[in-house]
């Protein structure tokens, strides 16, 4: 059962890797990065099957972050896509030495 | 002070409690007017509202300023319608600077007769007086102490004596100099250090006597600064100064690692136990003599005293006459158990005084400039005073250090007399000569008869006329010089093949010959100074004028002690007072290695001895009676119309081109080496270059190797951020 579980987050949390490093849109790098957070959530629960609630509250923690990065996450992007027409990362370098 | 002050030494000394418990003080007052005199020259010079003479006369006027005068401030003095401003300050000064000096003067006199109350020569331990540990650096410990013996009070009385006079006479000479108590303070601070080195109790405290009287010197010397001539004169002093204490340096080094100790005592307990002649302590007295070089203006290293002459008269005459210069002779005479164990030494000492003193004696014949006549004749007269001391005539060569400090300050003082008195009449009618050339003087024994005697009784002194000072100890060294050549350690040893009786002999006949020409020189400078026509100018003539008593009072207590300083030493057979009170004064500091250089010789016979003194009177008189035969003063004219040198009297006028060829062989080439490989190569090619701006270019270079990563992709980042945790967890994995 932990093994399955287990398996199933590390795909996830692996496509959510690569789709953070090879897409080029904002909002779906984002996602990406959403779902990594619930790659490990998934990880947290499974153990918690066996090694108590602790898990289970961490889960919780995650999710308000989870919840309150969406919130700021969504507004940057929108204030970008005002700014320069776009999400795409690759014409958004300001961070450029 | 007087805390810190410990025990003098476990045993009573028969000085306990005698005015030798003042002995700190006696440095310690002209530090004090240093401070004092140092605080009121940096305070404004002159009351607000006066128009500062600084300021409308350049940088200074008056009668002091003679050195430095040029064309265009000459115009610019204060004359009888501008009267002379003088030093806001100049009341409290002349009180302070000359009133340390005295009543170090009389504490020291006190001192002195204590110590004859205590024995005199026969109190044979020194007294010391220790003040704190200096520099405890494990088995080495040097104390701040004082050495009181019968030579180090003797060098202090005549510091404090000879000094007290100089510093009242320049009362007179530089009262109208802006920087009246900047003088004063660096006269002060120059008799505190020349104090430190004849009473510290060690080598290495006395050598900071030794270099603070080389920056007194140095700042003397450079005291009209503002004029580049006199300031590379004293930077010259300073340098080549430098040389010699390198060698001082090296010989207490030597004492250090050898014996572990380097108070006098200590030296000369370990001393003894050295073999005499070896390696080791001949070493340590070339080297020291090689101080003694530098700080007392000998071959090769005499080049700067004349230059030195760029500085106030008065400073020639305490600094560069009576007492800085002789620190070498008494350093000698201080380290006299060291010289006679070592012969070689000893004869290089003898060799290069007898050198010098001919040498420089030769050049003296021939200069123009009144105070040039004097610097040469200082340089010669230090010459006798090593043959004295390196032939282990150690008494003979102090003695001759006290009678010149007499006779060749009151040279020096009346020189200053007679400049002063020229620059005055110069100056009445703007006349831009030079008021130091001998041309532009000549009968001022008229206009200034009291520095006239007093200047012959000096010359006559320094020829050699019986009685006068000078006579009897320079008789004394060549004497004793005669007598060692014959037998004695130092005749047994041998230089460059040479047996060191023949060397002692050769270097007899040296002194013999300087000795004829200090004769014809000094009359030479009185002649052309005081006799014949006046050269100075019509006009100039009706200003000639004799100083005021505060510069002729030390004038005549210098003759006095000049033309009676002979009886502080007079010969067996001379009875004309006690006999050798010096010898005996001086038994316990240098008896025992004057017996051991002259090992037991016969005493020489009465008859070789009068023969001796003949022979130097003859010589004397010799000298003096071909100055007045072969100079004629009459035929003399001013310097602007005077024609070339030619031949040899070239040569000599122009130093025999020592400066010259040291220029060429030594200056050039260090400054070229400085310049094209240190300069251009060291600091400007590796140091700035690679080190400095090398670093520079890395540190950019690898910043713009990391602004290359900075491309702003957050793809790039993110990849980096991956295959970095990638890294990581395999870095951990394989562990």
């Amino acid at each position: 059962m932990l093994g399955e579980a287990l398996f199933f987050s590390a795909v996830l949390f692996v496509i959510g890797l690569f789709g953070v490093l090879i897409r080029r849109n904002a909002i779906i790098v984002f996602m990406c990065v959403e779902l990594m957070l619930n790659a490990v959530n998934l990880t947290f629960v499974a153990f918690a099957q066996q090694y108590g609630a602790g898990g289970q509250v961490f889960v919780f923690f995650v999710m308000t972050v989870a919840a309150a990065e969406a919130a700021v996450g969504l507004a940057i992007i929108i204030a970008l896509f005002r700014h320069r027409q776009t999400v795409d990362l690759q014409n958004i370098n300001l961070l450029k030495g | 002070m007087l805390p810190l002050l410990q025990a003098a030494a476990a045993a009573a000394h028969p000085l306990d409690g005698t005015a030798a418990r003042w002995l700190w003080a006696v440095p310690l007052l002209p530090l004090a007017g240093f401070v004092i005199n140092g605080a009121l020259s940096i305070l404004p010079a002159y009351h607000a509202g006066a128009a500062d003479p600084g300021l409308a006369h350049g940088d200074g006027h008056g009668a002091a300023h003679l050195e430095t005068e040029t064309p265009d401030t000459a115009g610019a003095h204060a004359d009888d319608h501008h009267p002379v401003k003088r030093h806001r300050y100049a009341g409290l000064v002349s009180i302070i600077g000359p009133g340390v000096l005295m009543v170090s003067f009389l504490l020291s006199a006190m001192i002195f007769f204590a110590m004859r109350g205590a024995g005199g020569g026969a109190m044979t331990e020194p007294f010391i007086q220790r003040y704190f540990s200096w520099m405890p650096v494990g088995d080495l410990k040097i104390d701040a102490a004082f050495h009181l013996d019968q030579l180090s009070m003797m060098m202090t009385l005549v510091v404090t004596g000879v000094g007290m006079l100089i510093h009242i006479f320049s009362v007179g000479y530089m009262q109208d100099d802006p920087g009246y108590p900047r003088y004063f303070s660096y006269l002060n601070l120059f008799v505190f250090f020349m104090l430190l080195l004849v009473l510290g109790g060690n080598y290495p405290f006395l050598f900071i006597g030794w270099e603070g009287v080389g920056l007194c010197s140095y700042l003397l010397i450079g005291f009209w600064f503002s004029d580049k001539a006199n300031a590379d004169a004293g930077k010259k002093a300073f340098v080549v100064n430098r040389i010699g204490d390198f060698g001082f340096l090296i010989a207490m080094f030597l004492m250090f690692a050898n014996m572990g100790t380097l108070d006098f005592t200590g030296v000369r307990a370990a001393t003894q136990s050295l073999p005499v002649g070896g390696a080791l302590v001949t070493a340590i007295c070339l080297f020291l003599f090689l101080g003694c070089v530098g700080k007392s203006a000998q071959i090769p290293l005499y080049v700067w005293l004349p230059d030195a002459m760029a500085g106030p008269t008065p400073v020639s005459a305490l600094i560069h006459a009576a007492t800085m210069v002789t620190a070498g002779v008494y350093l000698v005479a201080r380290s006299s158990f060291l010289f006679s164990h070592a012969p070689v030494a000893q004869l290089v000492v003898v060799l290069v005084g007898a050198v010098t003193a001919i040498f420089s004696a030769s050049i003296g014949l021939k200069q123009w400039d009144i105070k040039k006549v004097l610097a040469y004749s200082t340089v010669s007269q230090l010459g006798y005073m090593f043959i004295g001391v390196g032939s282990g005539a150690y008494v003979a060569g102090v003695f001759h250090l006290v009678t010149h400090a007499f006779f060749k300050a009151l040279l020096f003082l009346g020189s200053g007399s007679v400049i002063y008195a020229m620059h005055a009449a110069y100056h009445h009618t703007d006349n831009h000569d030079d008021a130091q050339d001998m041309r532009n003087m000549g009968g001022l024994r008229q206009y200034l008869p009291i520095t006239f005697i007093l200047m012959w009784i000096a010359t006559l002194a320094i020829a050699g006329i019986p009685p006068l000072s000078g006579f009897f100890s320079k008789d004394e060294i060549l004497g004793s010089l005669f007598a060692r050549a014959e037998h004695s350690t130092i005749a047994s040893a041998h230089l460059f093949g040479l047996a060191g009786s023949v060397w002692l002999y050769f270097s007899w006949a040296l002194g013999l010959a300087a000795a004829f020409m200090t004769a014809t020189y000094m009359t030479r400078m009185m002649l052309y100074t005081f006799h014949g026509p006046n050269r100075t100018g019509e006009a100039e003539r009706s200003h000639l004028r004799e100083a005021p008593w505060v510069m002729t009072g030390p004038l005549v207590v210098l003759a006095i002690l000049a033309a009676f300083g002979g009886w502080l030493n007079l010969p067996e057979l001379i009875p004309i007072g006690r006999v050798g009170l010096l010898d005996h004064w001086l038994e316990p500091v240098v008896g025992e290695s004057t017996r051991f250089v002259v090992a037991g010789a016969p005493e020489a016979s009465p008859g070789l001895e009068y023969g001796l003194i003949a022979l130097a009177v003859l010589i004397a008189v010799a000298g003096i009676t071909t100055a007045i035969i072969k100079l004629k003063p009459a035929t003399l004219v001013p310097k602007r119309e005077a024609p070339q040198e030619e031949g040899f009297e070239r040569v000599l006028l122009d130093k025999y081109y020592v400066d010259e060829i040291y220029d060429d062989a030594i200056v050039k080439p260090v400054v070229g080496i400085s310049r094209g490989v240190l300069w251009r190569g060291v600091d400007a090619g590796l140091i700035d270059g690679l080190g400095v701006n090398g670093s520079a270019y890395l540190t950019r270079f690898v910043g713009w190797v990391g602004s290359q990563l900075q491309s702003g992709q957050l793809g790039t980042y993110a990849w980096v951020l991956a295959l970095g945790v990638l890294a990581v967890l395999g870095a951990f994995g394989l562990r």
